[in-house]
């Protein structure tokens, strides 16, 4: 399964945005600007296709009278967690002063995700625009990008189009000719999962190691330099400008389910055509990977998908008729999470799959927490040892404790939970190959695979 | 402190307070639960989950939910249990020990290890991961500190006392995920001057004691004793550890009013003279004439010839104990007892014993100093002269942080929020000093002025708070904007200090320094100060004298044939031509010392006395704390102590009661010992712990027969694993255990609560700050008589007599130099010269130091090849040209940030 292949392909071959067949009156706020054989649109292009007209209603607006219309909006945090960005909003206090900031988290760093990164690559301004009207809402001083250090195409775009906006009045002194300043620096990150946890990404902004920190106190109170910050992610930021100009009604309409507006989704793994598109929030499972994704390829059958991220519970094929709401994935015992769903095949070892992701998670630790630190790695060596044959009973007694010891609540932050959640699900959905790799002391997949060769 | 609070923990209920955190709260009330990164004084972080509790919600909750005690505020009410999370916290301790070594064996941490008693109380016995272990390579960290990061299970606590608590910069978390890594950029001397509490923070052995290393000895076997540390003023209480007549070690010794849980390196590794034999006096010996060899004695030959100087005059010492100077003083009479120190020291301690007679101001503890929030330091070099106060006062600063956080309504346990919340703001912290100092990166502002300007200007905030205050003169522009500043940091503050003291050889600026805080103490009752003094028993030494103007060169001045020098160097207190005139005058000198110094080689008779290890006796600090120090251990027959020497018949319990009657002011010293017939149950308190091997075989090797066991004359210790153990009734606080604490961790348990008073054990006793005359008396004229155009430079490692002359401080120290601003070198014609001839003394190195205020000359102080005594008022330097550095002069041992280094 080599995701990072499948999006390059994609991308190379302008599929990003071509699903066979359209099926929804959504507006898609979020990538109506996209052309990929175009490319980006510059400042006078994006604004003639009705760019930044955002700002100056944002700015007709009480600070926190555009909150409470975010809020209403019902925009759900994209970067996973799904928590109503108006209400995290809410929880900076009143100005002192003093300086605040909005952080835009772009370390999209979560295996199989790609969804920012044609954002930002495709259609910069949005971003830009969407950073001004959240500053404005929350009375920032300044904004920062928090870039994933290998999206280098986004950095140079984004550094271009942010050139652009200071040129053209829109960032600065005086932001599109009104007394509010607003300075935007993009800063490329030397790149780590962990800096997508927004505190850790706090901490590396300031040049610190990238820990998390304890919450309380949140970001809100004190983030940035001890002063309150917002982190939000690129595609929450990128609803912003939207919503403004439409309102609260539109953008609940734009879902087909109780969750409001459009939204990334995105397949990879063996299916005929991986890529990303923008979807109405509640759509399924199924649409997205039959009719968008083209289906699995040619002799391959869906085993399980991981529905949003490297970090999620797989969910078996029985789930594929579920709505894509962070409620209703919620509800089966997985996690929406970034919605760019990863494909397991009948013809890949479900083991190696969960092994190749933990010792990723275990690579990305930031090393600050006991049960993360040292308990990835151990969990790392048994899967390994059960996949290359060498694996001992006992192990799965320990894996499923180690499943209890880094769960939610357990471990100082989201990481270590989030990468035991495919092999929680895992040691429930694929029990019976656990067993076999133990039992015949091979991987089965391999074996098949070798006396195919044969 | 907030109104206590009802919890329930496994039905047990508490009486918590609401503003501490639930770990400390469990511990303070004798429970036991394991933990790895918090510490009493570094608070929480929440990082090893070690210490995860059950939190239950309600009364109907019967799963609750998973806490980290340390991380959690106890709620009202509310009900907690140890016992159902006992299963994560033993998996915890079972993936923290997946790549740490089975080498307990061979571990010097092995028996003090917080790691194995947290592992045997978290019930991990048996180690299920079976892959291969993470491995390190280690670094050399220098003479001090030995480095094994395999034994690392990343509790974190290093960095955040090196760097959180103690400032450095030069040890840091590295790599990530499994590999995290704790060290140096590069293999090198860890340049804090703390570094040494490393071994003590670290649960386990990844940090050890490289000089105990050497010779080293479960702690089991060590032969401890409280005792006081010599190294300088502060009195830090320390516990040195004996076996086989050497003395093994020095660790912390907890007293929360002096240095909590923390020592200077000066302080932990300065003591290695006391086993080298090339140092050491260990014979009596007499010697016919001055240039005549010396002739071994036996004790009682040389008790005999010192009993028969009756005409004598004795020359006591600020390293020697209360009761060592006594017995002289006793012995010579008063009239005949002179202070051993020069006229120019004596006259600037006799100042501040006058001031701390009379000031309205508090006397600061070390305590105190941490707990004032706006602070002036007037000339001193404290990193370098009173290096624990300089560590107090990094804690200091953080009260902005503090305040800050209370706004906030964060806990103040909460350390790395607190922390972040405050991020650069500190509270006032002003710093008058000739040159940059090693506390300028935590300062609001370092002004650098020679001490007369200092006085001045600290004078001219004394006006500016206190009109009646005397007018301060000859101030710059940007020295009087200083001055406003510093007067209104220090006129709003909740507790204002001012720190000055005799190492800066100016008696005006502490004469400055008393104005400064009595105009301050008009103001504000709370307002403390500290002056600090150079050894370990200045200011009790100045007691002794009770106002005589006893110093020195009057001794000098006597005219008399025979005089007694009690543990002191006459050649480090005034010229050596002055010395040399006395000397050569006498017909008999005796020396009592324990060290081989330039004064004893000229004796007549020269008797071995015992070093602070090995007697006991009450030291004085610089707040006028009397402190009493045990004996370690028993030195070999030759050698007694000083008190032993001058007083043949009387105990130290008889000394200490006879210099609380005979001196008005040291009253309060009877109350530190419980008296020499001191016993509990019939038993004395033990110096040696119950699992001290090898009692009756240890000497076997040269006889047989089991060894009486040593009697201790003088004290209420055993040199025994017999008695009573401090955990009960004993009066004396010795090594820390507890059941199942066997790390130096231990000490809560005999706390009255964490970081707070010791159950049992002396604080120590406040000599000063009762006087009735307090708040009369007028403000001190200035005294500006004495100018210079050259200041002190003071290094932590080699400035200080005693621990100059260990091994490992001399692996950190260097020869002498001096400083200059590169413009004056320029100017003199100095900058190209490989060496500087001083004036009326040695040829040294130069140091180029841009801080250094132009007109100024920096002279190292105590250093092998200067003498300050020597200096003319007004020195003049000279280029030496055919000048060849050797091996002694190791500038890179010189820690300063303000060096002009050679280009290319």
């Amino acid at each position: 399964m080599d995701v990072y292949t499948a999006t390059r392909r994609t991308y190379n071959h302008g599929l990003w945005l071509t699903p066979k067949n359209e099926l929804t009156t959504m507006d898609k706020a979020l990538t109506k600007n996209i052309d990929e054989a175009r490319g980006p649109l510059d400042y006078q292009g994006y604004v003639a296709a009705g760019g930044y007209t955002s700002v100056a209603k944002a700015m007709s607006m009480q600070p926190r009278d555009m909150m409470a219309l975010i809020k209403e909006a019902g925009l759900g945090g994209r970067g996973g967690a799904g928590f109503n960005t108006g209400l995290k909003w809410s929880f900076i206090p009143e100005p002192d002063g003093g300086p605040r900031y909005l952080v835009v988290n772009a370390d999209e760093m979560e295996p199989g995700t790609f969804k920012d990164r044609l954002l930002m690559e495709q259609d910069p301004h949005l971003l830009i625009e969407g950073v001004i009207t959240s500053a404005w809402a929350l009375q920032a001083t300044t904004a920062y990008i928090f870039l994933r250090g290998e999206y280098t195409d986004a950095e140079a775009l984004l550094l271009k189009a942010i050139d652009e906006a200071y040129a053209n009045g829109m960032l600065g002194q005086s932001v599109n000719g009104s007394d509010y300043s607003l300075d935007l620096y993009l800063h490329t990150s030397a790149g780590r999962y962990i800096c997508g946890e927004e505190t850790a990404l706090i901490n590396a902004l300031e040049g610190q190691r990238a820990n998390p920190r304890a919450k309380p106190p949140f970001p809100q109170v004190s983030g940035l330099w001890g002063r309150p910050t917002l982190v939000n992610n690129v595609e929450t930021i990128c609803n912003v400008p939207s919503i403004v100009l439409n309102g609260a009604e539109w953008f609940k309409q734009q879902g087909l389910g109780e969750e409001a507006g459009s939204k990334m989704f995105g397949v990879s793994g063996r299916v005929n055509s991986p890529g990303c598109w923008e979807l109405p929030m509640g759509t399924t499972f199924r649409t997205l990977l039959e009719d968008y994704a083209g289906g699995m390829q040619d002799g391959y059958s869906l085993k399980a998908f991981l529905p949003g991220g490297g970090s999620t519970d797989f969910l078996p094929p029985e789930h594929l008729d579920l709505p894509m709401s962070y409620s209703e994935v919620g509800k089966v015992g997985s996690r929406l999470g970034t919605a760019l769903i990863m494909v397991l095949d009948d013809k890949t070892c479900p083991i190696g799959c969960i092994h190749n992701l933990i010792k990723f998670f275990a690579h990305e630790s930031c090393g600050w927490c006991t049960p993360c630190r040292d308990g990835l790695p151990w969990v790392e060596h048994m899967l390994w040892e059960i996949e290359c044959g060498r694996g001992k009973r006992e192990y799965l007694d320990i894996l499923k404790e180690m499943t209890g010891y880094m769960g939610p609540g357990k471990t100082f932050c989201a990481l270590a939970p989030g990468a035991m959640a495919p092999l929680g699900s895992g040691l429930k959905l694929f029990m019976e190959e656990f067993e076999q790799h133990i039992e015949e002391q091979c991987c089965p997949y391999q074996h098949q695979r070798m006396q195919k060769t044969a | 402190m907030s109104e206590k609070i009802t919890i329930n923990i496994d039905n047990q209920t508490l009486q918590v307070d609401p503003d501490k955190n639930l770990l400390e709260e469990v511990l303070s009330a004798g429970m036991d639960l394991p933990y790895f990164c918090w510490h009493p004084s570094m608070d929480s972080v929440g990082s090893c989950r070690q210490c995860a509790i059950t939190e239950y919600a309600d009364e109907d909750d019967d799963k609750g939910r998973l806490v980290m005690a340390c991380m959690t505020a106890p709620r009202d009410g509310a009900r907690y249990s140890l016992k159902s999370a006992a299963d994560f916290r033993a998996e915890i301790i079972e993936s923290m020990m997946i790549s740490h070594p089975h080498d307990c064996a061979v571990c010097e941490e092995g028996g003090e290890c917080h790691l194995q008693d947290m592992t045997l109380m978290s019930g991990h016995v048996y180690r299920r991961y079976d892959g291969t272990k993470v491995t390190h390579r280690n670094q050399n960290l220098g003479p001090f500190i030995g480095h094994e990061m395999n034994r690392c299970i990343t509790c974190y606590r290093c960095v955040r006392f090196y760097r959180d608590y103690a400032g450095g910069t030069d040890l840091g978390a590295q790599a990530m995920h499994h590999h995290v890594y704790f060290g140096r950029p590069d293999d090198g001397p860890l340049e804090s001057e703390f570094s040494g509490n490393l071994v003590e923070v670290c649960p386990t052995g990844v940090f050890t004691d490289k000089v105990f290393s050497q010779h080293y000895s479960r702690k089991w076997d060590l032969q401890t004793s409280p005792s006081i540390c010599a190294g300088c003023s502060m009195g830090c209480n320390i516990n040195p550890g004996e076996r086989y007549g050497t003395l093994r070690r020095v660790v912390n010794r907890y007293n929360d009013e002096v240095n909590g849980y923390f020592i200077c390196d000066r302080g932990r590794f300065g003591s290695g003279y006391v086993n080298d034999d090339d140092i050491r006096i260990r014979e009596s010996m007499t010697r016919m004439a001055t240039d005549a060899d010396p002739v071994l004695a036996t004790r009682s030959e040389a008790l005999l010839n010192l009993q028969g100087m009756n005409e004598a005059i004795g020359i006591g010492s600020p390293r020697a104990s209360m009761e060592a100077n006594f017995a002289l003083l006793q012995k010579v009479g008063k009239e005949n007892f002179y202070a051993g120190i020069g006229e120019h020291e004596f006259a600037i301690l006799q100042q501040i014993l006058d001031i701390y007679q009379t000031t309205p101001a508090h006397i600061a503890s070390l305590k105190d100093v941490e707990n004032s929030d706006a602070v002036i330091i007037l000339g001193e070099d404290l990193t370098n002269t009173a290096a624990r106060m300089a560590l107090a006062l990094r804690q200091s600063v953080r009260h902005r942080s503090f305040e800050k956080a209370a706004e906030q309504k964060i806990p103040l346990w909460h350390d790395a929020a607190v922390r972040k919340l405050a991020m650069d703001e500190k509270s006032p912290l002003y710093i008058l000093s000739p040159h940059a100092t090693r506390l300028d990166d935590v300062s609001t502002k370092t002004h650098h002025c020679s001490p007369d300007q200092a006085a001045r200007i600290a004078a001219a905030i004394a006006n500016s708070l206190d009109n009646e205050a005397p007018v301060a003169s000859d101030l710059s522009e940007t020295e009087q904007a200083l001055v406003s500043q510093i007067a209104d940091s220090l006129g709003a503050a909740k507790q204002p200090l001012v720190i000055a003291g005799s190492n800066s050889m100016s008696l005006a600026l502490v004469q400055s320094a008393a104005n400064l805080a009595k105009a301050l103490s008009k103001q504000n009752p709370q307002t403390q100060l500290a002056l600090v003094g150079s050894e370990a028993n200045s200011l009790g030494l100045m007691l002794l004298l009770e106002g005589r103007d006893q110093y020195l060169q009057q001794a000098f001045q006597r005219g008399v044939s025979s005089a007694i020098v009690l543990e002191n160097d006459l050649y480090r207190r005034t010229s050596a031509d002055a010395v040399d005139h006395f000397l050569s005058s006498l017909k008999q000198l005796a020396v009592i010392d324990h060290i081989k110094t330039r004064t004893g080689e000229q004796a007549h008779l020269v008797c071995a006395s015992a070093t602070f290890a090995e007697s006991s006796g009450t030291f004085v600090n610089y707040e006028g704390r009397a402190q009493h120090f045990y004996a370690t251990f028993k030195p070999v027959d030759s050698i007694i102590p000083a008190t032993r020497w001058l007083a043949p018949d009387l105990s130290l319990a008889e000394l200490t009661k006879g210099c609380c009657e005979e001196i008005e002011q040291c009253e309060r010293m009877s109350k530190l010992t419980p008296g020499h017939d001191y016993h509990y149950a019939g038993l004395l308190a033990p110096r040696q712990q119950f699992r001290y091997s090898g009692r009756t075989a240890m000497r076997a090797n040269l006889n047989v027969h089991e060894p009486k066991q040593e009697q201790d004359p003088d004290g209420i210790m055993a040199f025994s694993m017999e008695g009573v153990s401090p955990l009960k009734e004993a009066s004396v606080f010795n090594t820390p255990w507890a059941p199942g604490w066997n790390s130096n961790q231990s000490v809560f348990k005999f706390q009255d609560e964490v970081g707070g008073h010791l159950k049992q054990g002396s604080v120590g006793e406040r000599l000063l700050g009762h006087s009735t005359q307090t708040g009369h008396g007028n403000y001190l004229t200035l005294d500006f008589s004495c100018q210079t155009n050259w200041v002190p430079l003071y290094q932590l490692f080699g400035s200080e007599e005693l621990s100059a002359r260990s091994k490992a401080i001399q692996a950190r120290a260097t020869s002498a130099y001096v400083s200059l601003n590169p413009q004056d070198a320029k100017k003199k014609g100095l900058s190209d010269s490989p060496g500087i001839q001083v004036q009326g003394n040695g040829v040294v190195p130069m140091l180029l130091r841009d801080s250094m205020p132009t007109g100024l000359v920096g002279i190292s102080v105590g250093l092998e090849g200067l003498n300050i005594h020597d200096l003319p008022a007004n020195v003049t330097l000279a280029p030496a040209e055919d000048w060849q550095p050797d091996t002694h002069w190791q500038p890179d041992n010189i820690i300063v940030s303000d060096r002009q280094r050679e280009e290319g």
